[in-house]
């Protein structure tokens, strides 16, 4: 390093080590090791002496009035200690995340295959599974309401809620509403209803307390939602219902809205008993929302050299039974429904309705995933009517910074979507499919030896996305913080404690990072997150490391302050003061003391509550505003061998270059990226709740197929870190991009192989062999 | 009924079992050993895998009554200490660990093929843990993790 030529005497850089696991590295996971021993305690693996098993009985029809519940078989059998009911919630009936619309349990109507209706507290859940199936509820079953259009339009639907069918409707209108242009292509689109699939089932144990509250243990992604609404319903002050967050085995979406929290926390002060209640895989699937499944109509009109002069849109968002999210995932795929393109006209409808299919609420990439879908396989038709390269299409249209979205809101930091297009396109790709010799197990259909390479033929394909980070349209988001530092054992020692959820993702290990660097110390500890402390808000939106991280740098810059304010105090200095290697450093002077013996036996407790910038409401009838914090793309090139005569395909490669500002975790960062490609390449190929007269064919691992290691291709990943000054040390969400770009990009791989159409995803083998 | 069998090298002995009860369930919740999890409980996601006799099993597929006087090891029972098994040292180092569910049944199943062959090639990994669902991870890490278990393996 070079230095300047009047360097003072002690020069900072001569200092100490340097702290190492700071931001920007990758330091293992605090929890990794626990994970690998089986020591990790998930919600499912907590246990007390004395508690019961609670189990649910749930609806078997999507729309039905209930005639009456009978409930003396389930009371009658040995072991079970009570049975609930709606008319036992103790406090509001209703729940939900933007609209109050659920019951707690079903009241004379039950709106959805699976809605539940009844629980049970025994003392084995086999005993409780079997209570539940003694009571006996007289149905008159009512003809379901299943397509969302319908829902919306059709005069003659039948009304599910008191407020209508409809949960909400945003429309988009920027420029020329009358635009024509030279070339038009237009698509209707269609994508299947996916599910998070998380590995953990819902679970949870609920403890009843002296005090008259409840603690609940539990899987959650976001605890004070939680805790706002359980209390709620128990009708008890919110200090009076504790949540401290256990193992989470994933989430993606799918712990946002309450299962069982209510429900065992009810069996809990009912019986004074702690109980457990876990979902089976069956039942999982029933107990939460999914990814709304979608019918997208697009037009899009261009110059003759490709340029889009108009892009219109209309989509219907199958909300199902209860609105849950629905809201914001409609608002996500109208607000981002023309890509990550420059559009100088735009028109776009987008609604969420009520049906009585399964609740559809939030999934990784939320809204974003849909559109996506769309407006790739519209690039792809626009690139072939013109017959330009889809990679040349798409960076003629790519948005920069700068560039006017279909909102009116002007990009504001980095968005190199034609640089990383360019980037994925030149990657290396695979070798050749073998003609002469085959290794069965590189062939569609692997080891089930369906071809010898007759039939098989390879396709590439492009798929570009854009997702927002943070919460939208004006709403107060914000974590909280609270990092106390002091002196054990000689050693300087950071405790942070949120209570932001870890599902996974690894943001105690981010935790720690920031700490780390902010506060110049080694060691740290991540303290459980429980509601002992403010909001860390959800774990969603791709928003954690961004807004808890930005909480926690925020309460270690706070700290720091602090103790530099001792510092000088006690050493009888002035000026600039900083933390470097658990030292206090002077920019004059160098090394002044060790920061353990500056703080002494002081402690310093700090807790700050953090925001991102504010946003603003959309209009209701333009769609225009400054809604979004933060634009995140990530692009992917798909190479797929696809068997013609069976429908079977193979990807043979899924590349993917994405922009996150900043690593702040390098490895954790890649690890998100093949995480997110590989479910949207479940839900290319694979993935789909199959409902048929709102009822669910498929709820197991046996019918319902997420990739295996032998679906997943080996993947290049290139990570740029283009830095967005708005966000803590330039980060931008990473865990949802990914998510959205490889779905579109290996539907487009296998159109490219076949010649086909294809205007849905997830591809069936019908779709490919024609007899569907 | 009692059941007795061997659990990671100690005998046990579980009364009032209910003879519907699979070896996951005895395990999980009357012998104190959470490891293995429960995750689809069909056979299909691999994340309960335990050695039965030294063969690995979906634990929630084996009626408990089926593992009376055999020979059971869960992943709790393959770190000596707080020293780490090589497959899970691997698992922790190369970021093959997100939310971690399906790590247990991972970690057995990739011990398993370690045992059976020395420095495993790609698609023979693939075909090995094609029975263990993992959500999170797209795999590539634990492909990493296999292929460093199976280099030092090979070496110690």
């Amino acid at each position: 390093m070079s230095r300047p030529t009047k360097a003072p005497d002690k020069a900072p850089d001569r200092i100490t080590t340097p702290i190492t696991g700071g931001v920007g590295e990758s330091p293992l996971r605090p929890d990794g090791t626990l994970k690998v021993k089986g020591e990790f305690a998930y919600s499912s693996d907590l246990w007390m002496d004395d508690m019961l098993w609670g189990a649910t009985l749930r609806s078997p029809h999507p729309y039905a009035r209930i005639v009456s519940i009978d409930l003396s078989g389930a009371w009658q059998t040995p072991g079970v200690h009570t049975v609930m009911t709606y008319d036992d919630v103790p406090g509001e009936k209703l729940f939900g995340l933007e609209h109050t619309d659920q019951p707690v349990m079903a009241h004379e109507v039950v709106r959805y295959q699976g809605e539940a209706v009844a629980i049970v507290a025994a003392d084995h859940p086999e005993t409780a599974r079997r209570a539940v199936d003694k009571i006996v509820v007289e149905y008159e079953v009512l003809e379901p309401l299943t397509d969302a259009e319908e829902a919306v339009f059709a005069t003659d639907a039948p009304t599910l809620h008191p407020g209508g069918n409809l949960v909400r409707h945003l429309p988009i209108r920027r420029g020329d509403q009358h635009a024509t242009a030279d070339v038009v292509v237009r698509g209707e689109y269609e994508v299947g209803m996916q599910d998070q699939a998380f590995l953990g089932p819902e679970s949870g144990l609920a403890v009843p307390a002296e005090d008259g509250g409840v603690d609940l243990y539990i899987a959650t992604q976001w605890l004070h939602v939680d805790q706002k609404q359980v209390a709620k319903c128990l009708g008890l002050p919110n200090d009076k219902v504790r949540l401290m967050l256990a193992g989470v085995g994933g989430a993606f979406g799918a712990r946002e809205d309450l299962s069982m929290q209510v429900h065992a926390s009810m069996l809990a002060l009912r019986t004074g008993r702690p109980v457990k209640i876990v979902y089976s895989r069956e039942e999982s699937f029933f107990g939460h929302v999914h990814r709304h499944p979608a019918k997208l109509y697009y037009e899009h009109g261009a110059t003759r050299e490709g340029r889009l002069v108009y892009v219109k849109a209309r989509m219907f968002l199958d909300g199902g039974a209860y609105a849950s999210s629905t809201g914001a995932v409609v608002a996500n795929a109208a607000t981002l429904g023309v890509g990550p393109y420059e559009a100088p006209n735009v028109t776009i409808d987008c609604w969420g309705a009520y049906t009585n299919n399964p609740p559809c609420g939030a999934m990784r990439g939320f809204g974003a995933v849909q559109a996506a879908f769309a407006y790739e396989s519209q690039m792809d038709r626009l690139a072939a009517e013109l017959g330009l390269d889809p990679v040349e299409v798409r960076v003629r249209n790519a948005m920069a910074e700068g560039t006017t979205m279909p909102t009116g809101q002007v990009v504001d930091s980095a968005a190199p979507v034609a640089e990383m297009l360019r980037r994925v396109e030149a990657m290396p790709l695979p070798p050749a499919a073998p003609t002469d010799s085959y290794d069965l197990r590189e062939l569609p259909g692997g080891v089930s030896n369906t071809t010898h390479g007759e039939g098989v033929v390879r396709g590439i394909g492009y798929g570009i996305g854009i997702k927002n980070v943070c919460f939208s349209e004006g709403f107060d988001d914000f974590s909280t913080a609270r990092v106390r530092l002091e002196v054990i054992a000689g050693e300087p020692t950071a405790m942070v404690h949120t209570a932001a959820a870890e599902v996974g993702q690894g943001l105690v290990t981010v935790q720690a990072q920031i700490a780390r660097t902010e506060l110049g110390v080694e060691r740290v500890t991540i303290h459980p997150a429980d509601t002992q402390v403010g909001s860390g808000g959800s774990t969603s939106a791709s928003r954690q490391t961004y807004m808890t991280g930005g909480a926690v740098k925020a309460a270690c810059e706070k700290v720091r302050g602090l103790l530099l304010d001792i510092a000088r105090e006690r050493l009888h200095v002035e000026g600039q003061l900083h933390l470097d290697g658990g030292k206090i450093v002077s920019d004059r002077h160098g090394v002044l003391a060790d920061l353990a013996e500056v703080l002494g036996d002081e402690v310093i407790d700090e807790t700050v509550e953090w925001r991102h910038r504010p946003t603003e409401a959309l209009d209701p009838t333009t769609g225009q505003g400054f809604a979004h914090v933060q634009y995140a793309f990530a692009v992917h090139r798909a190479v797929v061998d696809v068997d013609v005569d069976l429908g079977l395909v193979r990807v043979v490669a899924l590349d993917c270059v994405q922009d996150v500002g900043k690593a702040i975790n390098p490895d954790a960062v890649v690890g998100q990226i093949h995480g997110g490609s590989a479910q949207g390449l479940g839900l290319a190929v694979m993935e789909e709740i199959q409902v048929r007269d709102g009822k669910i064919r498929n709820p197991s691992f046996t019918d319902y197929l997420i990739p295996t290691i032998l679906d997943m291709p080996p993947m290049k990943v290139d990570v740029l870190e283009l830095a967005d000054p708005h966000a803590p040390y330039g980060l931008r969400g990473v865990g949802e991009p990914p998510t959205i770009s490889s779905t579109p990009a290996i539907v487009a791989a296998i159109r490219a192989a076949t010649g086909l159409a294809i205007p849905r995803c997830p591809v069936r083998p019908e779709d490919i062999t024609g007899t569907a | 009924m009692r059941l007795r069998c061997e659990v990671n090298g100690e005998s046990r002995e579980v009364d009032d079992v209910w003879p519907g009860e699979s070896l996951l369930y005895v395990l999980r919740e009357r012998m104190g050993l959470p490891g293995s999890k429960n995750a689809c409980e069909q056979g299909e996601c691999g994340s309960c895998t335990v050695y039965l006799d030294g063969v690995p099993v979906c634990s929630c597929l084996v009626a408990a009554g089926q593992a009376e006087g055999h020979e059971v090891t869960t992943v709790e029972g393959l770190a000596e200490g707080e020293q780490l098994d090589p497959v899970q040292q691997a698992f922790v180092e190369k970021g093959a660990v997100q939310c971690g569910f399906c790590t247990p049944g991972l970690i057995v199943a990739t011990h398993d093929l370690l045992e059976r062959r020395e420095r495993p090639s790609d698609p023979e990994i693939r075909e090995a843990l094609a029975g263990n669902l993992c959500r999170c991870t797209g795999y590539e890490k634990i492909l990493d993790a296999v292929r460093l278990a199976a280099d030092r393996k090979a070496v110690s």
